[in-house]
């Protein structure tokens, strides 16, 4: 069931407004052909609306949405041919396990002996062989979503929806469903949008994601390129933990917590800047720290043992309290400087990320 | 950008055909209602200020006002109702209580008992209790037999055969709310009173009766609304000696074809029943009692 | 038996002693509740003109002298017909008059819902008059159709009701995903949601055959001539004087009502493999 000529989807315009509320504004999004691509944001940012509006089933107030070549935005959903699964599933209970998957080969008239045959090679593929027989109501979560995603991709659609599909299994289940849906992506190779709010699930399984808030797309990048280099206040915030300074500029200069910054990244073209610091990539430092290193003096205020990992919280010259996360090893705790003791953290010129006040 | 432009027009379009193509599944229903009630009611409302030479005058409005006959029928209509509501009240709570102290299993059990009389017919229950309540019927005969009392006493074709039969038909309309309301009464509330060192009667009264009167305030109305129109009971058990304003809008169209009368009548019935309705509404969600409509 | 009598009986620790009076009570109301209808079964099978229970002669001349009456039997086809056509009718209607209010975004499906509970509302006996005044102009009284249609008035309220409410208890994205899956609405609701709704259906429809079948006071005024229904003509026969074949007819109609019901439970639940 390999997809060669999965659809690149092209998204231009698309606005969605509930009285004064935007729920999208004038989105514009290209999705390449094959690709895994992640909608990532908080509740109310539009990603499940955006992805309605991909599915037809919600009709965007103006805008033009393209699978190929094909004009579809007035299309009705049950002639879009997209495969989608969703939060719970919907899976049908009064009918088995086989009538769940069989059923949109039944829509499209296929034959009889086909769609058992069809049927069975989509469940082999989500590792459910022989369970066609099977009540809904006798599954387990887990088989339950892999019915789901059967049920999907029986047809062979070119493209697939997922609407934050594996946000009702438990965190082991879901970590190992991650892995086995990429696996899936890249054997079937359709295009694939995928919405979640967790966002160490978008950067797991995704080419690209686009991180939504306010109905507009924030920022479209790589997993490695959003969180090493995010465009706003919003991506940084929202994609890994951080806390930020604000940067004081005179002349050429830049000053955080009465620091001159020292940085080999670059510098965004806007008024205010402000500093991301993230835990893992501040470090404790001796009084004689190396060149293109930045140095804040602080106070430890708290001490966190994490197992894996300590976090230690202190504050800087400015108020700001910051966090710095290290790896353990044995003797690492009891060497660690006490709440109100001063240290100095120190920030490498590599990792010191500069980005613009806003959103 | 004219592409995009133009989308907007069709989406809009689109949308608006959606909207009417599914509100117009319920067409055929608020079709029936308009042609045969709306209609029909606006009309008899028309005619209610019709007098007897054809003319538009107040003179049905105005006999409801001055003849005794009326003011009898009015307040007849008010005290049985009421008098129902009332024993209703008195009979249905504590038995909805009662069930709602049981376990599920037995609380169904409960609940299909209560709710038989309701799937029979209206006229069937009515007649039962004129056989059961006539002089030489089965209540009279145990009764006497019993010692109760001497002679058969007259039980039906007055007030009290009336409230009979209605308390009887009207006890499930008040049982269903107030026991839906008793059951989703949270357990842990009278817990937490005994915890604070509430006695059982005073845990009762303070947490679980205030928790239940939206359910009993709820079927409260229900049975007053229906009786204020009701009519075969009355007309079957009441003999002719507890006129109802229903019973007088019948018979003034029966008997006496005065259509003016009887819409006048039932003009002031609906306005009372609507009255009723919309103060009720002030202080309930109407939603919930029937659980249609949506959100 | 004394230990429960002091065993606790609720969260509050009153016990079932304390209670009892309650129990009685309750017990004596739900038998008060149930024997008036049950008992005039037996009561029909008695020989006398004052009906005795229990009978002292048992015999069935009631029965004889309903199924031996053409006047009886006419209307008792009239109802029936009338019935089974008001179910027929207002049973389609009032599902999709159902499904389009819970599924509409149009902004006035609230006043539209209300609309169409006012049957539910409005004192019967305005109904009646109402509909003898339209009949009349309309030259539908006494006809077998306009009867239908002001019984399917009464229904449709309560089709609306039962299936609205269980519409709302319905997962809807499984009409969603039937869609993705290349259904159109009306198939995705065939296919998916019916089966699903399949007891609320049932159900309204056997409140419909009820409403239509027990209904007396709209019967009184526009059924008639050729077609009185059988409510119609016991009413009347009850204004007049206790009639003991009303007897035999109630314990029929008690009859087809639990055949009505047991035929709901039968269609209405699902099928377990």
């Amino acid at each position: 069931m390999t997809n060669q000529d999965a659809l690149p989807i092209t998204v231009r315009g698309v606005t969605k407004t509930y009285g004064d509320v935007f729920a999208l504004d004038d989105v514009s999004l290209d999705v390449k052909s094959g690709e895994f691509l992640t909608l990532l944001g908080p509740s109310g940012s539009g990603k499940t609306t955006l992805l309605m509006v991909l599915a037809g089933f919600t009709r965007p107030d103006r805008g033009s949405l393209k699978f190929g070549t094909d004009e579809v935005i007035r299309k009705p959903p049950h002639l879009r041919d997209v495969g989608m699964v969703f939060q719970n599933y919907a899976l049908f209970p009064h009918m088995t396990v086989a009538g769940n998957v069989g059923y949109p080969l039944r829509l499209r008239k296929v034959a009889k002996a086909e769609i058992a045959e069809r049927v069975e090679r989509a469940l082999e593929t989500v590792q459910l062989g022989g369970y066609g027989d099977r009540r809904i109501d006798q599954l387990s979560g887990g088989q339950k979503q892999r019915v789901a995603l059967a049920r999907s991709i029986v047809f062979e659609p070119r493209i697939l929806l997922m609407d934050e599909p594996l946000s009702a299994l438990d965190k082991k289940l879901r970590d190992r469903m991650q892995i086995e849906l990429r696996h899936l992506h890249e054997k079937l190779g359709m295009t694939t949008v995928y919405v979640t709010h967790d966002q160490r699930e978008a950067l797991t399984m995704s080419d690209r994601i686009a991180v939504v808030n306010f109905g507009r797309i924030m920022q479209l990048a790589t997993p490695q390129e959003l969180y090493e280099q995010p465009e706003n206040k919003f991506v940084a915030d929202f994609i890994g933990d951080s806390a930020f300074l604000d940067v004081t500029r005179s002349g050429d200069t830049l000053t955080a917590a009465g620091t001159a910054l020292r940085t080999s990244r670059a510098i965004p073209d806007a008024p205010d800047l402000a500093l991301m610091m993230r835990p893992e990539r501040l470090h404790l430092v001796s009084d004689k720290p190396g060149k293109d290193k930045n140095v804040f003096d602080a106070t430890v205020t708290e001490l966190v043992y994490q197992g894996e990992s300590y976090l230690l919280y202190a504050q800087l010259g400015d108020g700001t309290e910051v966090a710095v996360r290290g790896a353990m090893r044995a003797g690492t705790y009891t060497g660690l400087p006490q709440p109100g003791g001063t240290v100095k953290l120190g920030l490498d010129a590599a990792d010191t990320v500069l980005i613009a006040h806003e959103g | 950008m004219t592409a995009t432009d133009m989308n907007a027009e069709g989406l809009r379009r689109d949308e608006q055909l959606e909207r009417l193509r599914l509100f117009g599944l319920a067409s055929p229903a608020l079709l029936l209602v308009l042609v045969i009630l709306v209609i029909p009611v606006g009309w008899l409302f028309y005619v209610s200020f019709i007098g007897a030479d054809g003319t538009f005058s107040m003179e049905n409005y105005e006999r409801m006002l001055k003849r005794k006959s009326y003011a009898r029928i009015f307040r007849t209509t008010f005290e049985v109702s009421l008098l129902t509501t009332g024993l209703c009240i008195l009979i249905g709570y504590p038995l909805a209580y009662f069930m709602s102290q049981l376990p599920t299993r037995w609380a169904n059990l409960c609940l299909i008992t209560v709710l038989l009389p309701f799937w029979t017919s209206l006229l069937v229950r009515t007649y039962a209790w004129l056989v059961l309540l006539q002089k030489r019927g089965l209540v009279n005969d145990w009764a006497i037999s019993l010692g109760l009392w001497d002679e058969p006493l007259k039980l039906v074709h007055n007030l009290n055969g009336t409230l009979i039969g209605m308390v009887h038909i009207m006890l499930p309309f008040l049982i269903l709310p107030v026991y839906g309301a008793m059951r989703a009464i949270d357990r842990d509330y009278l817990k937490a009173a005994a915890n604070l060192g509430a006695s059982p009667r005073r845990a009762f009264w303070t947490v679980f009766f205030p928790l239940s009167t939206p359910g009993l305030f709820a079927g409260a109305l229900m049975v007053f609304v229906l009786s204020l129109g009701f009519f075969v009971t009355p007309a079957v058990l009441g003999g002719g000696k507890v006129i109802m304003v229903s019973m007088k809008i019948v018979s003034n169209i029966e008997l006496f074809v005065n259509w003016g009368a009887a819409s006048a009548l039932g003009v002031v019935l609906l306005v009372l029943t609507i009255g009723v309705l919309w103060i009720a509404s002030r202080f309930l969600n109407f939603e919930q009692m029937t659980g249609g409509g949506h959100g | 038996m004394i230990g429960w009598f002091k065993s606790p009986a609720s969260e509050t620790q009153v016990t079932h002693g304390q209670r009892l009076w309650l129990y009685v009570f309750a017990v004596i109301t739900m038998v008060l509740l149930v024997t008036p209808t049950l008992i005039v079964i037996p009561m029909s099978f008695s020989d006398s003109q004052y009906l005795e229970f229990p009978p002292d002669k048992w015999s069935t001349r009631w029965y004889q002298h309903y199924f031996g009456s053409d006047e009886w039997m006419r209307a008792t086809r009239t109802s029936f017909k009338a019935a089974i056509l008001t179910m027929l009718a207002a049973t389609p209607i009032g599902v999709l008059a159902a499904y389009g209010l819970h599924a509409s975004r149009v902004p006035f499906i609230r006043p539209a819902f209300i609309l169409l509970i006012t049957p539910m509302m409005v004192p019967v006996v305005l109904v009646a008059i109402g509909a003898f005044y339209a009949y009349v102009k309309l030259q539908i009284l006494y006809t077998m159709t306009g009867l239908v249609m002001a019984h399917s008035l009464l229904a449709i309220p309560l089709v609306v009701i039962v299936t609205g409410s269980a519409l709302k208890s319905y997962d809807m994205n499984q009409e969603n995903a039937a869609r993705s899956l290349g259904a159109p609405r009306w198939k995705a609701f065939v296919s998916i949601t019916l089966p699903q709704i399949r007891f609320a259906v049932v159900t309204s429809a056997l409140l419909a055959f009820l409403t239509s079948f027990d209904e007396v006071v709209i019967a009184m005024f526009i059924s008639g001539g050729d077609n009185p229904t059988l409510t119609r003509n016991m009413f009347n026969a009850l204004r007049d004087q206790i009639d003991p074949t009303i007897a035999s007819i109630s314990t029929i109609m008690i009859v087809v009502t639990t055949v009505m019901m047991a035929l709901a439970q039968i269609f209405g639940t699902q099928r377990k493999k």
